[in-house]
This record gives structure tokens, sequence and C-alpha cells, in this order.
């Protein structure tokens, strides 16, 4: 499973060796995320985002854990108790900003990590599983997200639930049974809210396994590198620990001061002002739109305003916004190219940063009225995103001469550093 | 699994085990009988989903209509979503009937919608059949749209003076409840 490089792990307190025979998980840790585990000299800073993630999910649980001991489920008191924690309770207002903007850091880290893997290439063989785990991984955060925005029981909270939930019932024949069964009624109430406080609870619990088995999946064939060449030697690697714990530290300092500042100079900056208006079921918000992390997709959902193909225009809708993320589980096969990373693809990148345009479009069409200039965008953005994944990337990658790779990772570094022959290379590894 | 095999009866084949086994029919027999038993089990951990009993309970609402001034309409609640209960005036009754039904989306005539002799009376749900916001027109002043029913804010979705859906991307027109006149002024919807 590793590099036959890796360093083992030594236990030399009597006590360590005593725990390692009978339950080896200070050697688990040693070999997952210490110096047992050796990881490409090369990596940038795009390599912290996994770990950001890791740090915010933590962030997220613990601040859910503890605001939950003073949230109270019920439709006719939660978002007084919501407004209780903000007032009363001590540092209650610290916790709920953390957690709502912990929310949108959490997503922000995401949205860079997959973006990373779409650059270099992340998803290629043999690292194919920890993509579609980290797929995985990004629908139930959706999900998990989607639920606690509903919480606080503003106006946004149940409108957003009744317009999410409304997905449901574009299902043909069964769809608005399936609405009724997920609600426990026939518009959100008190049963929807109940359930989706237990299944926010729920949900971080099974991200954080989905988590582990995306690490497990990653630590099989190793960490991925910016020059998408395999690691051919122990020259090639470091060890985890101490050299990216510590490069990791630094993206951590630096995700905490954003953090920091949301919380204490702008908390409410990502958020809606509807949200503190308690929800009223007899009125809908005159402009209603999801948290920013979801606008790209929303903006799909907008595009389709007319019935085609027999198919109505709201199933369209529902399809093609599910089908947005769906796709992504595809990507390993419709990216044809054997090279990984975009640093030596030409085309590939420039296409890559079209679709990264595409999608901030998107973000802004999702935010904004639908007027008709706005869906004909919305409905141009969301062509070509699908044309991305399903035209243009085979094309690509069949049609593109991609750049001589280095022959190591070692050559690519050292090439940097002033420039070397491959056999200089060979000889600095005597 | 020695003492075992020497336990089958004198008259069986010792060598020549049949196949399927005997301990393959248990092993079978066992686990399908613990799979439906998890597939009993899982009813009741799906169904306590669907609405409760009180919640089932809040199925009928009646509505005095009377203070109701043709061109007005008022906002009522059935089942916890919002009900429109509108009297159309009868410019709004002619400008439905006009609509040639073919050219609808969901072809349905006002007709089809009220109650004979009542088709002034247009009850329907308050919830936009594309995802269920709650369209604009029941209120005073608000905007009732192209076609002088309902708008909906969220997504666009217009619909005319008999509730039916006439551009956007809502699918249906908007529903109408069971409901009826149980005297000439009051109703009762569910």
């Amino acid at each position: 499973m590793s590099f036959p490089w890796a360093k083992q792990y030594e236990p030399k307190h009597p006590l360590m060796k005593w725990v390692d025979d009978r339950l080896p998980l200070p050697r688990f840790v040693y070999n997952a995320v210490g110096a047992g585990y050796p990881v490409p000299r090369n990596l940038n800073y795009f390599w912290n985002f996994g770990v950001l993630a890791g740090m915010f999910l933590a962030v997220q649980i613990v601040t859910g854990i503890v605001l939950a001991m003073h949230y109270a489920a019920n439709a006719g008191i939660a978002f007084d108790s919501v407004e209780h924690i903000m007032r009363d309770v001590n540092a209650g207002w610290f916790l709920r900003y953390a957690h709502a903007n912990g929310a949108s850091m959490f997503l922000l880290v995401v949205y860079i990590h997959i973006a990373r893997g779409l650059w270099y290439g992340s998803y290629k063989a043999p690292r194919e599983m920890v993509w579609l785990l980290g797929v995985v991984i990004f629908l139930l955060m959706m999900a998990t997200a989607f639920m606690g925005y509903v919480l606080p029981w503003g106006q946004m909270s149940f409108w957003g639930a009744q317009v999410i939930t409304g997905f449901f019932s574009a299902i043909p024949g069964v769809g608005e049974t399936i609405r009724v069964w997920l609600l426990g009624g026939f518009a959100p109430d008190n049963a929807a809210l109940n359930r989706f406080f237990s299944l926010h609870y729920l949900l971080p619990f099974v991200i954080a396994g989905v988590v582990i088995l995306h690490i497990w999946a990653l630590h099989i064939p190793g960490s991925s590198n910016p020059t998408g060449v395999e690691v051919k030697s122990e020259q090639d690697t470091v060890p985890f620990h101490p050299y990216y714990t510590a490069k990791d530290g630094v993206g951590v300092g630096v995700a905490l001061i954003v953090f920091a500042a949301l919380i204490f100079f702008a908390p409410n900056l990502l958020g809606h002002p509807d949200n503190y208006i308690p929800a009223n079921p007899l009125s809908t918000p005159a402009h209603i739109v999801p948290e920013w992390y979801f606008l790209p997709f929303y903006a799909i959902l907008k595009s389709f305003t007319f019935d085609f193909l027999w198919i109505p225009a709201k199933l369209w809708g529902v399809l093609a916004m599910f089908a947005s993320i769906l796709l992504l589980f595809f990507l390993p096969w419709l990216d044809t190219s054997p090279v990984r990373s975009a640093n030596y693809r030409p085309t590939y990148r420039i296409f890559l940063w079209v679709l990264l345009v595409d999608v901030i479009v998107l973000g802004y069409i999702g935010g904004a009225s639908p007027t008709p200039s706005v869906i004909l965008i919305g409905q141009l953005a969301s062509t070509y995103y699908f044309a991305h994944f399903l035209l243009i990337l085979p094309i690509v990658s069949m049609m593109e001469r991609p750049r001589p790779l280095p022959n190591s990772i070692t050559e690519a570094v050292l090439a940097g550093k002033g420039g070397t022959s491959p056999a200089q290379t060979a000889l600095a590894a005597e | 699994m020695a003492t075992l095999d020497e336990a089958v009866p004198p008259g069986e084949a010792h060598d020549a085990p049949a196949d399927p086994r005997r301990r393959d029919y248990l092993s079978i027999g066992a686990v399908a009988f613990a799979g439906v038993g998890a597939g009993v089990v899982a009813l009741p951990l799906i169904n306590q989903m669907s609405p409760s009993a009180d919640v089932l309970a809040q199925s009928t609402t009646e509505l005095d209509v009377s203070a109701i001034q043709p061109g007005q309409s008022i906002k009522s609640t059935f089942r916890k979503q919002p009900l429109f209960v509108r009297n159309l005036t009868p410019k709004e009754i002619a400008e439905a009937d006009a609509v040639p039904v073919s050219d609808l989306r969901d072809p349905e005539t006002l007709a089809q919608r009220t109650k004979e002799g009542k088709a002034n009376w247009l009850i329907t749900l308050g919830v936009c059949t594309h995802l269920g916001c709650v369209p604009l027109g029941a209120g005073e002043g608000e905007n009732k749209g192209p076609f002088g029913g309902y708008f909906c804010p969220c997504h666009g979705s217009a619909y005319d003076t008999a509730g039916r859906i006439r551009s956007g991307p809502a699918p249906s027109n908007l529903a109408v409840p069971d409901y009826e006149f149980i005297s000439d002024t009051v109703v009762r919807v569910g």
C-alpha cells in the first residue's frame, strides 16, 4: 500500500510498544499522516485544500454539536431558539457565526480542491476511486448544508425547503407522494424540521466515514503531484511529517485568517437578510435564492423554461441540475488523455479556464432575477457546462498533442532550480 | 466436522454429498427468513416519515366567502398550504372562457375548475406547481402577471384568471382541492 522506502513505525516507549502490539492505532496514524507516508516532493499550495476541508469538517462538527445543545427543532420555537443562541447563550453569536461561515469555508475549500483535481488530472487512473468517493462526499455535503440552512426556520429556510423538496415532485407519477413522504406533511412544517435536524446531525459523521475511505483510496497509489508523473524512486518523495504537516500548517493559518475575518467583520456577508424574518407559509420572499455555493446548480435548474421532447420543463430542470453533478462520476472515463496535469496540456488548460469562467457566470445567473436576457445567458452557460464534459473533453483528449513530460518528479524540480540533465539527476541520487 | 459427517443417517451416501447439501438449505432458509424479517422491520421505518395522524387531521377547512366582493380574493390555508379563494368578475370569466382549451399546457376549462352555478368562485391552492412558491395576485395590489391571474415571482410562471398555467416553467394548473358549498356562503375544503 505504500512505497517500499516508507519509514516504519518504531515505538520507543514500552507503553507505546505494548499498545502497538494490541491495537496498532498509532501505527495507523503514523502511516496515514505521519512520517510513514511518502509524498511527492513537489506539491504546491493547492495540495493544502484536502487538509483544509478536513479541518473545516472538524470545525462544523464541533460547533454543530455545541449549537445543538441550545437549539430547539420545533417549528414553533426554532427561530426564537436561534435568536436565543445569538443573544443569550454565552458566546452563542460566535458559535453560530462560526458554524454558518464554516459551511461557506468548507464548500469554498472543497470547490478549490475539486478545481485542483480538474487541473492536475487527479481523477485519472489509478485514482478514480478517490475521485468517485470525493463526489459522494460533495453530494453528502450539499444535502447536509441544505438541511442545516433550513434549521433557523426563517423565510429563506422555509422556502428553500419548499423549493428543494419540490424537486422531487417533478418525478412523473409518484413525485408528489414522495414529496409528501419526505416532508411528513403537505408543506414544510414541524415534521420536516425535525427530520432535517436529525439528518443534519447524522450526515457529517457519514461524511467523516467517507472521508476515511477517500484517504484510504488515496494512500494506495499515493498522492498525485503537479507534474502528474508517477513517483519513481525515493528521491521523488519526502515524508508527510514534518514536510507537509508544516506546509499544510501555513495553509491552515491563512484559511483561519479568512475564516476569522468573515466571522468577526462580515458574519452575514454570505447570508441572506430574509432569513432573519420568521418562516411564513403564506408569503414567498420576492426573490428566493439558495446559498452562494448552490447558485451555479440553481442556474442550471432555472434554465429550462419550456417543455422539450414531451418532457415538462420542470422535470428537465431538475434532471439537468442533478445530472450536472452526477456527470462528475463519469469524468475519469470522459477524459481519455494519458497526461494528467494541465501544465502539459496546452489545449485542455484553455478550456478548463473557460469552464471556470462558465461556472462563475452560472453562479451569477443563479442569483439574478429571471429576466429574459438572464435566462438566455443561463441557457448558454448551462449548455456550455455540459458541452465541456460531454463534447470538448473527449475531443480535446483525442486531438491534443501534449508537451513533453519530465522523466521524473526530481528532474522537474531540479529543472526549476537552474536545470540539470537526467544523467546528473541520476548521479545525484547515488 | 468429522463427527457431524458421521451423524448422517444410515442409508445416505457418505462419499457423494447431495448438491445442494442439507446445510445449504438451512443456510439459505435462515438467511431468507432473516431477510424477510429485515424487510418487514423496514416498513415502519419508512412509513414513519409519511404525514402523521395530527397532520392528516387538519385536512378540512371551512370558509365563509360572503364578504369577498367580485374581483377580490383571499388567502386562507388548507393542510398548512396557502389556499386562494377568488370571486371572479364577469370580465375575468369571459377572458378565461375565451381561451381555446387546445392551446393550453394543461387543458381545462373554467367550468371544469369551478362548481356548477358557481363559476365565479375560483378556489385553488396557492402553491405554484413548479417548485411550490406562493404566487402573487391574491393580495390587494399584487402583480397578477401578464394573464391577469397569478404570477409566481420565484421562476416567473404566469397563471390566467382560471388559475391555469400559461407561461413559465410550471407544468400544470394551480391545483383545485376537493371542496363543496355547504351553503350559499360557506365552503368546506377537503
